[in-house]
């Protein structure tokens, strides 16, 4: 299976059992349905129903960007499989607030774990991080003592910022980051977070999609207020693992520089080459694998967001108490 | 409760299995071996009407002159629970008034075919089988992991030992 991401502008359209992209040009690339997992749309396609349709009957998401890299929204079909024990679980899981915050503690927990998996790899590198580290894992501590979700999310809220702090000692390019803006980002790394994090978010999203969760109904996140929170519970703890690493790479290995970003007004988007480099560097990563203990197989980051759907139904049908990925290897 | 061919399938297979998807839990989708099964299925015995559904419960592939059930499978490895999945077909249609003589398990892929009766002592046998799926589904949580080799080739292997 692939996910399919499509940057040339021109008509997309079911041509008998495939769906046909053709360019301005008239030149065409065809996309099959049978290994397409997932379609990105991030050039100015038009396309009708009947290709809409056909994508919706081949359960295959696809996820728009606007012009700048910002994630517009997915075209989710409808479930196909759906469970509706599960469902009632899952609301049990977010009405009863000790079980909410239970699993949302679970998510920082995972969180926080990974982003102190990162530093330490940085400080075994030399970089002067045991300050930042000594205050995350005091907040550590802290995650479990919390009562209502707004308190969690404020301590979230402090590990990031002590973690944002330390990038500029993390990245060797000079980049100016002070702290995390989004809406609009205005330097480089703030681009790179969001463009990165809203892949990690349709990844994720494309996984519940297929794990039988509803993706509305989140713990950490509000439930079914805006977006499917449940991926932005999810890509929490994949952040630290995919955005962050990737930045760090890219910046760090000179893959991407200021050259490869516009300013428009105030804010900074990427140009096209640079979000291909970007996906490239992120398809890549999604692909590695690791030797997973208890499978006693290789899994893939993408599989391991799949098994992060199947431990939090596992817990939801009480059988195993959800325990969030921590970086093992 | 509606008691399908696969139910029964899966009660000789994996009980655990069984849970999941009386629970609507199915994890088969993408999962190459149920991929190749749905394409066996399509690409064979062209000419018949296949997948008819009886009283909205079995799903049987395909049916000649209401006489003879058959079941297309990819291999014979699980030929057991194949078996006794055809020959609740069989069970299920008498039980409706439809005189059907026998069942033919349908191996396109090696080219081979097996004929099943079904017994009065089967149809016992079914009896109670039935009843013991009905208690399994009603289980508060899934039975626990069967922990053998098959499990391997399994589309649930993932959900059950992540």
């Amino acid at each position: 299976m692939e996910s399919y991401f499509l940057f040339s502008s021109g008509e997309l359209r079911r041509k008998d059992n495939v769906v046909r992209m053709t360019a301005l040009d008239g030149r065409f690339k065809v996309l099959k349905i049978e290994v397409m997992r997932d379609l990105y749309l991030f050039g100015k396609a038009s396309m009708n129903t009947d290709c809409l349709n056909y994508l919706a009957q081949s359960k295959i998401p696809v996820h728009f960007f606007n012009h700048y890299g910002f994630y517009t929204g997915t075209f989710y079909p409808k479930e196909a499989n759906v469970s509706g024990n599960l469902l009632i679980r899952q609301v049990e899981h977010y009405t009863d607030f000790e079980k909410r915050l239970n699993i949302a503690q679970e998510f920082i927990q995972g969180a926080c774990y990974n982003i102190l998996k990162n530093l330490k790899y940085y400080r075994q590198r030399g970089k002067e991080l045991d300050k930042a580290i000594n205050e995350i894992q005091a907040l550590e501590k802290m995650i479990s003592r919390t009562v209502t979700i707004e308190e969690l999310m404020g301590i979230e809220g402090n590990i990031h910022r002590v973690y944002y702090g330390t990038w500029t000692t993390i990245i060797n390019q000079e980049v100016d980051f002070e702290k995390r803006v989004k809406r609009p980002p205005d330097n480089v790394v703030n681009t790179l977070i969001s463009f990165l994090n809203s892949l990690v978010y349709t990844t994720c999203l494309s996984e519940i999609y297929v794990s039988q969760l509803n993706p509305t109904i989140s713990y950490l996140h509000s439930a079914g207020e805006r977006r499917f929170s449940l991926s932005l519970d999810i890509a929490e703890i994949f952040k630290p693992l995919l955005t962050d690493r990737i930045i760090f790479s890219l910046l760090n290995r000179k893959v991407i520089t200021e050259k490869d970003f516009s300013k428009d007004s105030n804010y900074f988007y990427l140009k096209d080459k640079g979000k291909r480099k970007v996906l490239e560097m992120y398809n890549s990563t999604l692909d590695e694998t690791v030797r997973h203990k208890d499978l006693k197989r290789n899994v893939s980051y993408r599989k391991m967001m799949r098994l992060e759907c199947y431990k939090l139904i596992k817990h939801l049908l009480g059988e195993r108490e959800y325990q969030a990925l921590r970086k093992w290897w | 409760m509606r008691i399908t061919g696969t139910m029964i399938n899966y009660y000789f297979i994996c009980q655990r299995k069984l849970w999941c998807f009386t629970h609507h839990l199915n994890f088969e989708e993408g999962h190459q071996n149920v991929e190749l099964g749905k394409l066996i299925d399509e690409a064979s015995y062209s000419r018949e009407k296949k997948q008819i559904m009886i009283d909205g419960t079995i799903n049987v592939d395909f049916i000649q002159d209401w006489k003879v059930v058959h079941e297309v499978k990819k291999s014979r490895a699980m030929e057991e629970s194949a078996e006794w999945q055809v020959k609740y077909y069989l069970y299920f249609m008498r039980e409706r008034g439809i005189e059907v003589e026998k069942g033919i398990l349908d191996y396109p892929k090696i080219r081979k075919r097996k004929e099943i009766f079904l017994t009065q002592k089967d149809g016992n046998k079914l009896k109670e089988i039935l009843d013991e799926i009905k208690n399994i589904a009603h289980l508060e949580k899934a039975p626990t992991t069967i922990n053998s080799k098959i499990c391997k080739k399994c589309a649930y292997y993932e959900y059950c030992y992540c």
